[in-house]
């Protein structure tokens, strides 16, 4: 009876896929012969082949005459993302520091429309935040979620469905940008149709979050999780409500957005600053909550300080968006708010960092013997900085000189480097070892190299861009003895240069770090036998799920 | 209350975050859209030509907001280097809005008549050809591509649809008002040009007898930037005091 029964969800979960499949393939199909425009047929194409390979996939399993029970966690979409995330990253470096490049030598542009800056720099920012972070993002929560609820996904497409879907998501929005396919809004900037898209991606990740909660085998649910779920309906709200626009023809890939002026702006900030808060925040906190207790086998710090940590977090970030329209046509009592709240924003901040760092308590020595341990520690100890820094640069006066310069660079990059990457690879670390199955890293003394080189890297950088950031503010606001503004524009755009250098150095050694690790996971994953065993701290991998305890 | 009311129920939990993650914005954004003094009432604004909407769409579809600024702080400095400060009434019509955050570049949000069009065809097509020392990309391709007319009506009408007041006169006659904006001392010209008082016609990219290139829209775009609003007329301390 119950194998019958699993086998008539298993059905019907196929009909589903099949019929899906179908309906997208539909839909690229229709893009791909009506659209006046290239990039939207181009886009079409994209999906229709996506929805045939997936439907080749169904029905390959479909018909698997040997349908075998699903047992243990679910595991593999895990690995895709994970696989996505470290790949998507230094592609997303990479562009990155092009960029860097070209700041400082403008040949470098090429004088093409896809390789010009305006065109590349959202495939920078997405290919970062929404493609290395968001896999990262996508892997460790589906990895935690089951471990700490001990249930597996629900769903036998859904989570392939999300990944995959992700990353076609991900194809399509970067492939635009290049074509000249954008909103302009920053960080938002895919088209209507990506966004719709993406709508549906994160609705059945949603789905299946909820779900594992739902199914799960503990009383309580796990601090990691609520950061994640947080994470995950905060983004969703934030994506419908900033996006709204009505396309110019269901067969043309522009649209308008359907706020003006100041509201936009507004809508855009409260959007774009909770992106930071929510997507490169909340959703890294619930690693920091499950990876760093895990590596270093201590309990968190404090129960109490995590209720208090998370509540005040998600309740007051919100609320900072207007900080980045300060001295602007927005009206007074909104910049006024954000920069209250902003600064109120400081105490979570570092009850979060307090709450990550003293769980090292009893084990700061693996501080010196593990670099993985190293990589979450020294990505708390950012978080720290970063979140020190942004409240002081929401205050109106600092925000009067930092506004429009490198400094907001600078500040972005020690949160989006130092925190955000760091916890990554170092979550990484741990998280493909363990879903490959195997004892340990292939390397620990390159994932050392890897830290040193990222964090010199990350040095270069924030220094470079605080120094540039300062000085252009400085001279933009300079008076001569007669009264007279001091500097042209281009004078202070020529005074760049050396620091644009340093930065664009910087950005090298980061990606060389990257590399680094993309070796030494492949070695790792191909099954080589560690080569610094003895100095291997032990594994702390979850254990398995028992075989039967699916239903 | 105890905190395991949350832990124990994924949707009371879903809950209590959709409440707490809600009150920020509807308290920020919400009155934005009903609270009069926001946009300040002026004289001269009209929503964007044909022209000036495709250059505009061309300034969105290159990223120019990566590192230009629109929008004039009210700081001394910025209202020396660039002009009065920007008023919210001036990107009232704007989908999506383009203040920007970095000014690698210069603001634009009053570029319009400082310039000339020769200038600016020169400046975008090879930007070191004018200002040795700019790091700005160069964008020669715009002068080569001939503009999308096609589809203009169509997106004035979907910018009617989200707000902006264009009248079915306006409508009716956008690809010919596209037309006549570089076609000078003709006779479409001078319905355009009652349709869209003040605006400036030309043939922006200098090529006379060319159909309307990329480079014409761009250039129509930049040079009304900044210059609708009458500042002879506005009166910030009086009923537009925020």
């Amino acid at each position: 009876m119950a194998e019958n029964s699993v086998d008539g969800r298993a059905a019907r979960a196929d009909c589903v896929a099949l019929v899906g499949c179908l309906v997208c393939a539909g839909f690229g199909a229709a893009w791909l012969f009506a659209s006046d425009s290239a990039g939207l047929a181009f886009h079409g194409l994209l999906l229709l082949v996506a929805s045939l390979a997936a439907l080749g996939c169904v029905v390959e399993f479909s018909f698997d005459s040997v349908r075998r029970l699903p047992t243990g966690y679910m595991d593999g979409p895990i690995k895709v993302a994970a696989i996505a995330g470290l790949i998507w990253g230094i592609v997303g470096f990479v562009v990155g520091d092009v960029l860097a490049w070209q700041l400082a030598f403008p040949a470098l542009n090429l004088d093409l429309p896809w390789t010009s800056f305006g065109r590349l720099r959202p495939l920078h920012t997405s290919a970062v935040i929404f493609a290395f972070g968001g896999n990262v993002l996508i892997a460790t929560s589906l990895y935690v979620v089951q471990r700490t609820c001990r249930a597996r996904l629900p769903g036998r497409w859904a989570p392939w469905f999300v990944v995959w879907g992700y990353q076609l998501f991900v194809l399509i929005a970067g492939t635009g940008y290049l074509l000249g396919i954008t909103q302009s809004k920053e960080y938002a900037e895919p088209e209507w149709y990506a966004d719709l898209w993406l709508t549906v991606v994160w609705v059945v990740y949603l789905a299946i979050f909820l779900g594992t909660l739902a199914k799960r085998k503990e009383p309580h649910i796990y601090v990691a999780n609520w950061f994640y779920l947080a994470f995950i309906v905060t983004i969703a709200m934030l994506h419908l409500v900033n996006n709204a626009a009505v396309p110019v023809s269901l067969t043309s890939a522009k649209s308008y957005i359907v706020y003006a002026g100041v509201q936009d702006a507004m809508t855009q900030w409260w959007y774009g600053h909770n992106a930071v808060g929510f997507f490169l925040t909340a959703g890294f906190l619930g690693i920091m909550y499950y990876f760093i207790p895990k590596r270093v086998e201590r309990p968190i710090y404090s129960y109490r300080l995590s209720i208090v940590h998370f509540w005040t977090l998600i309740f007051l970030y919100i609320w900072a968006g207007p900080h980045h329209l300060h001295y602007t046509a927005l009206p007074d009592w909104a910049q006024t708010l954000g920069m209250t709240f902003s600064i109120m924003l400081w105490m979570p901040s570092w009850g979060g960092m307090i709450n990550g760092l003293m769980t090292l308590s009893g084990a700061w020595d693996k501080l010196r013997t593990d670099p993985v341990v190293r990589f979450l520690v020294v990505s708390v100890a950012f978080y720290g900085m970063s979140t020190f820094e942004g409240p002081v640069m929401s205050i109106k006066a600092v925000n009067s000189l930092s506004h429009y310069t490198d400094w907001t660079i600078g500040h972005v990059h020690s949160g989006a480097l130092g925190w955000v990457a760091m916890v990554s690879f170092g979550a990484l670390y741990c998280l493909l070892p363990w879903l490959w199955g195997r004892r340990s890293l292939y390397s620990l003394r390159l994932a050392e190299w890897h830290f040193w080189t990222a964090t010199l890297g990350i040095l270069l950088y924030i220094t470079a861009m605080w120094v540039s950031g300062i000085t252009q503010g400085l001279m933009w606001r300079a008076y001569d003895r007669l009264g007279f503004l001091q500097y042209s524009f281009i004078e202070t755009v020529e005074a760049m240069r050396p620091y644009y250098i340093i930065r664009a150095i910087g950005g090298l050694l980061f990606i060389t770090g990257a590399l680094i690790m993309a070796f030494n996971v492949w070695r790792t994953l191909r099954g080589d036998e560690p080569v610094d065993a003895s100095e291997r701290p032990l594994l702390a991998s979850a254990p398995q799920l028992e075989i039967g305890a699916t239903t | 209350m105890k905190h395991e009311l949350f832990e124990k129920n994924s949707l009371i939990l879903l809950i209590g975050i959709l409440i707490v993650v809600s009150i920020g914005g509807l308290v920020q954004i919400a009155p934005l859209f009903w609270v009069d003094s926001t946009i300040e009432k002026v004289k001269g604004m009209r929503p964007y030509s044909p022209l000036e909407q495709a250059g505009r769409d061309i300034y969105v579809r290159e990223g120019c907001y990566g590192c230009h600024s629109q929008m004039v702080r009210t700081l001394r400095d910025e209202v020396e280097r660039y002009g009065h400060y920007s008023l919210a009434a001036e990107s009232m019509y704007d989908h999506p809005f383009q203040w920007g955050s970095k000014r690698t570049g210069p603001d634009l949000a009053r570029v319009g008549g400082k310039y000339s069009d020769q200038w600016h065809s020169e400046h975008l097509i090879n930007p070191r050809a004018v200002v040795p020392e700019s790091i700005m990309p160069g964008y020669p391709w715009l002068a080569e591509s001939k503009l999308e007319v096609r589809d203009t009506g169509d997106k004035l009408r979907t910018l009617r649809r989200v707000g902006v007041p264009y009248s079915d006169d306006m409508l009716a006659n956008a690809q010919q008002d596209l037309i006549a904006q570089v076609s000078p001392d003709s006779r479409i010209a001078a319905d355009f040009l009652r349709r869209y008082p003040k605006a400036k016609v030309a043939k922006f990219d200098n090529k006379v007898g060319t159909p309307p290139s990329e480079l014409d829209a761009l250039v129509a775009y930049l040079q009304m930037l900044g210059t609708l609003v009458d500042f002879a007329t506005f009166d910030a301390s009086g009923p537009n005091l925020r």
